[in-house]
């Protein structure tokens, strides 16, 4: 088990350099950020030469992206386009997305998982096919028109919750926009629990812990559940990211001031700093997320452990 | 295999007198067929299939010729109509601007299709061939596309879209079309992969490498008809979720921006007067979710269809 | 339809003891896509306590379908018992509750199956899929169950027990494997087992070990033992008994002895002939022809007709009941007496 935690660290550094020189490449390297930072107006030549020798922007694209992270090391992720650091932004924008995020989690995981269970074991019946209909539904129409349309009906014209969340995000005012940012997963998660059930409800060893004349519950909890949940728990690692870019269209849906907002203040503001140090911890979060994932799996699963 | 092993069956069925009938094991169909007929088979049993491609159909009909159901012009908009609910003529009401929601939901179907079956034929393109190629030959080349492909995997694509496309200034079909590509082919990548590689270790590959076939008609005889099955049913569905896409990052402001036509800038204009007029929402809204439905049933379907072990 | 009466022509070794199972004119049916499939058309069968009876037939013949029906797993639906009784310790157990069936399952009737590496739980150690069985029907502790399996072990020869306890299947040869299912099926000393083709997936050397195990547990526990099998070599050493199904029906039930020494049905007689034998060297192998009906539409008649050398026009109108042949035996055949005679 070490060495296999271990192989999967050694393996996570080249794909966190690739993802943040690929995000560097594209913010620095496709765009003019000094162009940018004057939007309209024509930069003085001599101001933009400065700006371009302040930021090291006459260097070769990965001496930037070396300077950079040699900054992010040192936790300096340069300043906005207000002048606050970066790294306050972060703090104060990263605890409510996590709220958020943790909220859409662990409604995608419990709601998603109950469907997708009960259909499996009933397939084909009335319930089944419900949830199938409301999975297919969910999942075609946009998380943004939904996310509209629950907060006009539910919040303004019901006025059943707030229609916007208030100071510091507490989460009683984070269920809507939590149930509408894990909308789309939850389907999966319920879909994909539904096959993965259905398949093993078949399986030889289920029949043994039939004949082995173990009670019904026992058979569902104990043998079939935890090798149906194997790839529902990597699909929900992996989707943890998916959630936290996610966010950008439910906070501003339900103008949350997280990270969604930040990145967009950021892209508006042509800030690349911003961005780029924000994509950048989202990306590390997604990584870690990945990695527990992996390290989930070989609990979960011996084959893996000891291969 | 014979022609008439139907009427061979019947024969015997109807009348068990007359020696020896081959009768098929109890789990086989009587009558033999390769996994495409078998799959063309069961969808012609199937109304939903029938409806999706339908549906998808008129949409491409539509998208080509939007002038064949709407009349007026999506850009021709009167400020004196802004807001104005369904009237005679104009069923579906009026946005902001005062164009007519009817013409500009039909018109912004052009876009939609565009986005889909561009990004979607290069996804498949790409991922098809590099996972393919990675799965075939493994070693090196399977080490280095597979980290590639985990580094694009790094970046949510949401996420990626908006730093991509705020980036290049994009907002037009190519752009978009172009991001999707970029941080889209991975994903069908490993799902080839993983088809190749075991279809690769299938016996009848091992027989056809053993009896000399070189590796061009390796992979195209036998391994890609196998490992096409899981390419074409993720493709339609993507399809659909580009096309959801594509309307999410114009939302966010850097998908395509106006004077295009779409149904993603229709919904997002129509969002923030969800409480004056909620009727410009529900037909971008509405014609967008149809589509993605569709395409998402349409792959559903064929993938029931070509994967027995579901049914 | 003639349905295969009196059971009497059911043989039992020792007539003063009743039988520890009866299975009386089972039918079960599958509903396909395709139609009903009847799987098991009438069975008649009885195993005693120190017996063993091999049931013997081709894949589809319904001889794994009545032996699950025996242990209730089959899926309901698809699977459908349309008709049929089975006493176990004389009670009828299809008009037994579902939770009285559950109790009996592991502690009386215990079942082996193929393939013990599918079989068994991929996630869970060996260890706790044998203390599972004291846990939930003994209600004992997770450290005394755990120190039942490694007895559990030891018996059926897994060595170095105490150490492989917490390992997981797929760290086991195949041999360990299946000697792990038969430890599971042991752990409560059913009165019955039934082992449904145990060794097919085993290497040939394998094999032996693995029946002779088998065979030897058996005697010591003084159970009864139904071995499902299409191997007459397998059956042979061990089986006190054998029925032969063809198309959910037995065709022939005899004292293994007679069966080997005389067939007395056509399909009995071909699978004998298409044993390789050492002596044939040289000579073409006897192989019988045409394949295994399709279940949802079985021949009329005799279901063997089409396939069978000597099949004459009643073959294909008639039903052949179970005839007795001499005291202990039973042959399906119209002409059993000329199957016989050859």
């Amino acid at each position: 088990m070490g060495r296999y935690v271990i192989r999967r660290l050694l393996q996570m550094v080249p794909v966190f350099i690739g993802t943040t020189l690929l995000i560097f490449v594209m913010v620095y390297g496709l765009g003019d950020p000094v162009a940018a930072m004057f939007g309209d107006r024509t930069p003085d030549p001599a101001t933009a030469a400065q700006i371009r020798h302040d930021l090291h922007l006459n260097d070769p694209l990965w001496q930037q992206y070396l300077i950079y992270m040699q900054h992010i090391f040192k936790g300096d992720f340069g300043k906005a386009s207000n002048g606050q650091p970066v790294t306050e932004l972060l703090g104060t924008a990263f605890p409510v997305t996590l709220r958020l995020t943790i909220m859409a989690f662990v409604i995608e995981a419990v709601v998603g998982i109950a469907l997708g269970l009960f259909a499996g074991l009933r397939r084909g019946r009335f319930f089944d096919t419900g949830v199938l209909a409301m999975t297919l539904l969910v999942v075609s129409i946009p998380t943004f028109v939904t996310g509209f349309v629950l907060q006009y009906l539910l919040g303004v014209k019901w006025g059943v919750v707030h229609p916007s969340v208030g100071e510091g995000a507490p989460f009683k005012d984070l269920f809507i926009p939590g149930l509408v940012l894990a909308g789309v997963s939850l389907a999966y998660v319920a879909r994909l629990t539904r096959t993965s059930v259905a398949e093993n409800s078949r399986a030889d060893y289920l029949r043994t812990a039939v004949a082995k004349g173990l009670p019904r519950r026992r058979v569902i909890t104990n043998h079939m559940l935890r090798n149906s949940l194997i790839p529902v728990v990597t699909f929900l690692g992996t989707d943890i990211g998916n959630l936290m870019a996610g966010a950008l269209v439910t906070e501003r849906i339900f103008n949350i001031h997280g990270v969604g907002y930040q990145i967009y203040q950021g892209i508006v503001h042509n800030n690349p700093p911003t961005v780029v140090g924000f994509v950048t911890v989202l990306v590390i979060i997604f990584l870690g997320a990945n990695l527990l994932v992996d390290l989930l799996y070989a609990v979960l699963d011996p084959r893996i452990r000891y291969a | 295999m014979p022609e008439n092993t139907d009427s061979v069956i019947l024969d015997s069925a109807a009348a068990a007198t007359s020696g020896p009938a081959l009768i098929a094991d109890v789990d086989k169909r009587d009558k033999p067929r390769s996994l495409w007929n078998d799959a063309w088979y069961d969808l012609r049993r199937k109304p939903v299939f029938y409806i999706s491609a339908l549906v998808i159909l008129f949409l491409i009909v539509i998208a080509i010729w939007p002038g064949l159901i709407a009349t007026g012009d999506p850009l021709q908009c009167q400020l004196i109509n802004s807001l104005n609910g369904p009237s005679s003529g104009h069923w579906f009401g009026y946005d902001q601007q005062g164009c007519d929601v009817y013409t500009r939901t039909v018109y912004g179907a052009r876009a939609s299709v565009e986005v889909g079956i561009f990004s979607t034929v290069g996804v498949a393109v790409l991922g098809a061939v590099l996972g393919g190629l990675s799965g075939y030959f493994g070693g090196w080349l399977d080490a280095i596309l597979s980290r590639i492909s985990d580094i694009f995997f790094g970046i949510p694509i949401l996420l990626g879209g908006v730093v991509f496309l705020s980036a290049v200034k994009g907002g037009s079909v190519t752009t978009v079309s172009t991001f999707i590509i970029l941080l889209g082919w991975p994903q069908l990548a490993r799902i080839a992969r993983g088809a190749v590689i075991t279809a690769k270790e299938q016996d009848y590959v091992l027989a056809a490498k053993a009896l000399g076939a070189g590796h061009g008609r390796v992979l195209l005889r036998h391994i890609a008809p196998n490992a096409l099955a899981p390419v074409i049913v993720w493709s339609t569905i993507a399809l659909g979720t580009f096309i959801s896409l594509e309307a999410t990052l114009s939302f966010l402001g850097v998908g395509l921006k106006p004077p295009a036509v779409s149904w993603g800038i229709d919904i997002s204009s129509a969002s923030e007067q969800i409480r004056n007029a909620p009727h410009m929402l529900l037909w971008p809204a509405g014609a967008l979710s149809v589509t993605v439905l569709a395409f998402i049933l349409l792959g559903d379907a064929v993938r029931d269809a070509l994967d027995p072990k579901l049914r | 339809m003639t349905v295969i009466d009196d059971i009497s022509d059911v043989p039992t070794p020792d007539a003063s003891l009743a039988p520890l199972l009866e299975v009386r004119d089972l039918h079960v049916e599958f509903h396909t896509r395709d139609g009903v499939a009847k799987a098991v058309n009438g069975v008649n069968y009885s195993v005693s306590a120190g017996e063993t009876l091999a049931v013997l037939g081709e894949s589809g013949s319904g001889k794994s379908v009545s032996a699950q029906a025996v242990m209730g797993i089959l899926d309901m639906p698809p699977a459908r018992i349309p008709k049929g009784e089975i006493f176990f310790q004389g009670r009828d157990m299809l008009k037994m509750s579902g939770e009285e069936r559950r109790k009996i399952r592991g502690r009386k009737i215990a079942m082996i199956f193929q393939d013990a590496l599918s079989s068994l739980n991929p996630v869970l150690s060996v260890g706790y899929q044998l203390g599972e069985m004291y846990r939930v029907h003994q209600g004992l502790s997770r450290k005394d169950a755990k120190a039942k399996a490694i007895e559990l072990m030891d018996r059926v020869r897994i060595p170095a027990a105490r150490e492989r306890v917490g390992d997981y299947p797929h760290q086991f040869s195949g041999g360990m494997r299946q000697r792990i299912m038969i430890a599971m099926a042991l752990a409560l000393e059913p009165d019955l087992i039934i082992a449904d083709e145990p060794t097919t997936a085993l290497d040939v050397t394998v094999q032996a070990q693995v029946m002779e195990l088998l065979a030897e547990l058996q005697r010591e526990y003084n159970m009864g033992l139904i071995l499902i099998t299409h191997d007459l070599g397998v059956v042979a050493d061990v089986a006190d008994k054998i029925a032969v199904m063809y198309a959910g029906r037995i065709v022939e039930d005899a004292p293994v002895h007679d069966i080997y020494a005389k067939p007395a049905h056509p399909y009995t007689k071909g699978l004998l002939q298409s044993i390789p034998r050492l002596d044939q060297k040289g000579q073409e192998l006897y192989a019988i022809k045409g394949l295994p009906p399709n279940l949802t539409r079985i021949p009329s008649g005799c279901a063997f007709n089409p396939r069978c050398p000597m099949a004459q026009d009643i073959c294909r109108t008639d039903v052949p009941p179970l005839h007795p042949v001499g005291t202990a035996r039973g042959s399906a055949c119209h002409f059993w007496k000329e199957t016989l005679g050859e």
